[in-house]
């Protein structure tokens, strides 16, 4: 496949994705409507960063770099959590 | 094309990785500035998930679904733009980052005129219409207006990176694949942002 190819046809991933989580945000999931909507948003997170931002093609220095930010969120996120969970 | 290191430099490669390592370092800080943003909607969400979903419903679904849309289609565009200054072409280069900054511009109309609709609904904090039906739907009403409003001064820059790059295409060298490199980085970076920023504020009110 060509690069240019390739980079459509990640952008029409993209576009799926977003035509799912607009659609299953209508579905009656409950209480897993979030964790849905958020897993489809790190899968276009993810395509975003391996296809357009080129990780696949950097070394281990600079994934790391890219990923920093993520991991210090997720504390941030999961250290709030399990404060604002755990209130009797 | 002439490739040479600029110093402290001896070889591209190293140089490019440097620029590469120092740009995401970058672009991280960058994501960890809306990580408040969405601690606090989370922990808002957490206490009062019932008002965090009214006060969501009053959001324009289909608006911010068509601003997703045209996010990610400008970052294909930024990326097609990479590949162009790859292939050494720099016409293609300017059109592919030119029609990036036109869909940021797109982005940022149709974002104007829902805060305007908001505007006129009062659910503008701060203004004089302003009224709300209880602390939950400020609160969210705060917390989507500085988040939305962080990312669109992030785009207009994005915007002026891009229109920046767009205008040097002609020059060519190693110092401008830099440059396109670098816009389209910060371009993905604030599509990354309204990946997230959209099931927290626009999804979040469905149902």
């Amino acid at each position: 496949m060509s690069p240019a190819l390739r980079l459509v046809a990640v952008w029409a991933a993209l576009m799926l994705l977003l035509a799912a989580t607009a659609g299953a945000s209508f579905l009656p999931l409950g209480p897993a409507k979030p964790f849905v909507a958020y897993a489809i948003a790190a899968a276009k997170a993810g395509l975003v960063l391996w296809f357009f931002m080129e990780m696949r093609r950097e070394d281990g220095l600079v994934r790391l770099a890219a990923a920093a930010g993520f991991v210090w969120l997720l504390f941030l996120l999961v250290l709030t959590a399990s404060d604002m969970l755990t209130r009797s | 094309m002439a490739e040479h290191a600029t110093e402290p430099f001896h070889a591209v490669e190293r140089q490019r990785e440097a620029n590469r390592f120092g740009m995401l370092i970058f672009l991280s800080s960058e994501f960890l500035l809306f990580g408040g943003i969405f601690a606090a909607a989370m922990a808002l969400r957490l206490e009062n998930p019932d008002g965090y979903r009214a006060a969501a419903s009053h959001l324009r679904l289909g608006l911010g679904t068509a601003n997703t849309a045209i996010l990610l289609t400008s970052s294909l565009f930024a990326a097609l733009a990479v590949e162009a200054v790859r292939g050494a072409r720099p016409r293609r280069t300017a059109l592919w980052l030119g029609g990036a900054a036109l869909l940021g511009a797109g982005f940022l109309g149709i974002k104007g005129a829902e805060y305007a609709m908001e505007y006129r609904e009062g659910l503008m904090p701060g203004t004089a219409t302003a009224h709300f039906s209880g602390p939950a739907e400020q609160i969210f009403m705060n917390l989507y207006f500085a988040g939305t409003g962080l990312h669109a001064l992030h785009v207009t820059i994005g915007i002026a990176v891009l229109l920046v790059a767009a205008a040097l295409a002609h020059k060519g060298g190693e110092r401008h694949a830099m440059l396109v490199g670098n816009a389209a980085l910060y371009w993905h970076l604030v599509d990354i942002v309204w990946i997230f920023l959209y099931p927290t504020l626009y999804l979040a009110g469905v149902g």
